[in-house]
């Protein structure tokens, strides 16, 4: 009862999450004001709860790999990024909400097409995707938007190949992936284009039980659906997660990341000149340094947990800034620079702990392949507007560029 | 300097297989597999970086 009062009275002081960007270019300068003065702090979220955000790299990374923590979001305490949100997870509970061993089951399923030598395997096919839109790009009007020229059909068309999801449909899953990731949407809406989407992939799931296809969701439906390993609903769950997931946020590190490298000219004629070894980490160097996943990974304390001097009771809220973590000056010397050459880049951007991005390798040959074609294709690729007249993604759980009007 | 993995708690993320390729791989449900369970000298920055980079920390150097 003490603590509660005593809580509330601070609560004015408490700053509010998330907090909006100075530069869009870089996280909010009170993250890195928070990671040198109070590290482990609370902050106020939009349902008026007070969970723990956490700053620093090697705090955000122990307390995503600690099996105390868990990412239940039908627990109390669990920290949402919005009601919408909120409402979406619940509406379509996927294992990226769940805690083992349940989300090791269902994560299992899927697996075996992300793993690194099966993601290996697909570079013709995404060579030859980047290739012919690039094409497309080249004959079409200039200036156009990037952005819908390449970023968002490159991973839309590579996931719908994999998921077996027909890519004519694009407009509408991509309209309504917008609508469930964006964080001011009414959670009515969410949840109606959560339903929509739902919709949708059961018909699809139900066309994959009767006529075996040879890809994911195919193989969901034959092996675990069919045999009643797994519910046809608990099946439409993960293709929602992994389609929303698997195109939204490559999209966007193709648009920003290539807004980035324009920024830094000599650092993209290095790209440009495809060294495989350059490329590699450069785009690790990206992905750390623009960290689109930009507002946390949200957990909740399962247990007691002393960190950082601090006490997490079991039952309080975490938020793991995963986009402080990766501007953390004591794990990346000048980490508010682009360096491309940076060495032992153990970053973030993917999450730590048991839930880390399961299309990882599969994101970074979309990228490995993607900036270097780009950049070759139009040597003299520019943008075509003012820099400070591009409009960004803050409302959305992931960030980016809204448009990239672009020339050559 | 010797590895060794806990398979049960693997997730499957790769992460090990990218930072040490010669001495790691994923069987075909993308659990870890140690190829060299004893790394050259040479070899160990490389061991390290992948337990290091394994989100599940299911890689052990001794």
């Amino acid at each position: 009862m003490t603590i509660t009062a005593g809580h509330a009275a601070d609560a004015s002081a408490e700053p509010t999450y998330p907090m909006p960007r100075g530069c869009p270019f870089d996280p909010p300068a009170e993250l890195a004001q928070l990671r040198a003065e109070k590290p482990i702090s609370r902050v106020r979220i939009w349902d008026g709860s007070s969970p723990w955000l956490v700053t620093r790299y090697d705090d955000v990374r122990s307390l995503l790999a600690d099996r105390r923590v868990s990412s239940d979001a039908y627990r109390p305490g669990y920290p949402a990024q919005s009601p919408g949100i909120l409402a979406r997870r619940r509406n379509s509970t996927s294992f990226i909400t769940m805690d083992d061993p349940e989300h090791a089951r269902y994560r299992k399923m899927v697996i075996s097409d992300f793993t690194v030598r099966r993601t290996e395997s697909l570079r013709p096919l995404i060579t030859k995707i980047v290739d012919d839109l690039l094409d497309e790009m080249e004959r079409g009007p200039r200036p156009t938007d990037l952005v819908e020229a390449f970023a968002l059909p490159l991973p839309s068309m590579v996931i719908c190949q994999m998921l077996g999801v027909p890519y004519k449909d694009h407009d509408f899953f991509q309209m309504h992936s917008r609508a469930i990731l964006d964080i001011t949407m009414d959670p009515a809406e969410t949840v109606r284009a959560s339903d929509e989407l739902r919709d949708y992939l059961t018909g699809l799931m139900a066309e994959k039980e009767a006529e075996p296809t040879d890809d994911i969701l195919g193989r969901l439906a034959q092996r675990y659906v069919l045999t009643g390993e797994l519910s046809r609903d608990d099946a439409v769950s993960m293709a929602l997660l992994l389609l929303v997931a698997g195109h939204e946020t490559t999209a966007n590190m193709i648009g920003f990341g290539t807004l980035t490298l324009l920024q830094n000219p000599e650092q993209a004629a290095e790209v440009r000149d495809g060294d495989p070894a350059v490329v590699n980490r450069a785009v690790e160097e990206l992905l750390r340094l623009l960290t689109v996943v930009h507002t946390g990974r949200r957990r909740v304390a399962l247990d007691d947990i002393e960190i950082g001097g601090v006490t997490i009771r079991a039952g309080e809220g975490i938020i793991a800034a995963t986009e402080s973590a990766n501007r953390d000056a004591a794990a990346f010397p000048a980490p508010d620079e682009l360096d491309i050459h940076r060495e032992s880049n153990h970053h973030l951007a993917f999450g730590f702990g048991v839930h880390q991005c399961l299309g990882q390798p599969l994101a970074r040959l979309e990228l490995q392949i993607a900036y270097p074609a780009l950049l070759r294709r139009f040597p003299e690729l520019r943008v075509a507007v003012p820099v400070d007249d591009i409009r960004y993604r803050d409302k959305m759980v992931v960030y980016g560029v809204q448009a990239l009007p672009v020339s050559w | 300097m010797k590895i060794t993995v806990d398979r049960d708690r693997c997730i499957g993320a790769g992460q090990c297989v990218l930072n040490a390729p010669e001495l790691f791989d994923q069987d075909d449900e993308g659990t870890v597999v140690v190829l060299e369970e004893q790394p050259t000298p040479d070899q160990e920055p490389a061991a390290r970086a992948a337990e290091h980079a394994c989100p599940a920390r299911v890689i052990t150097l001794v």
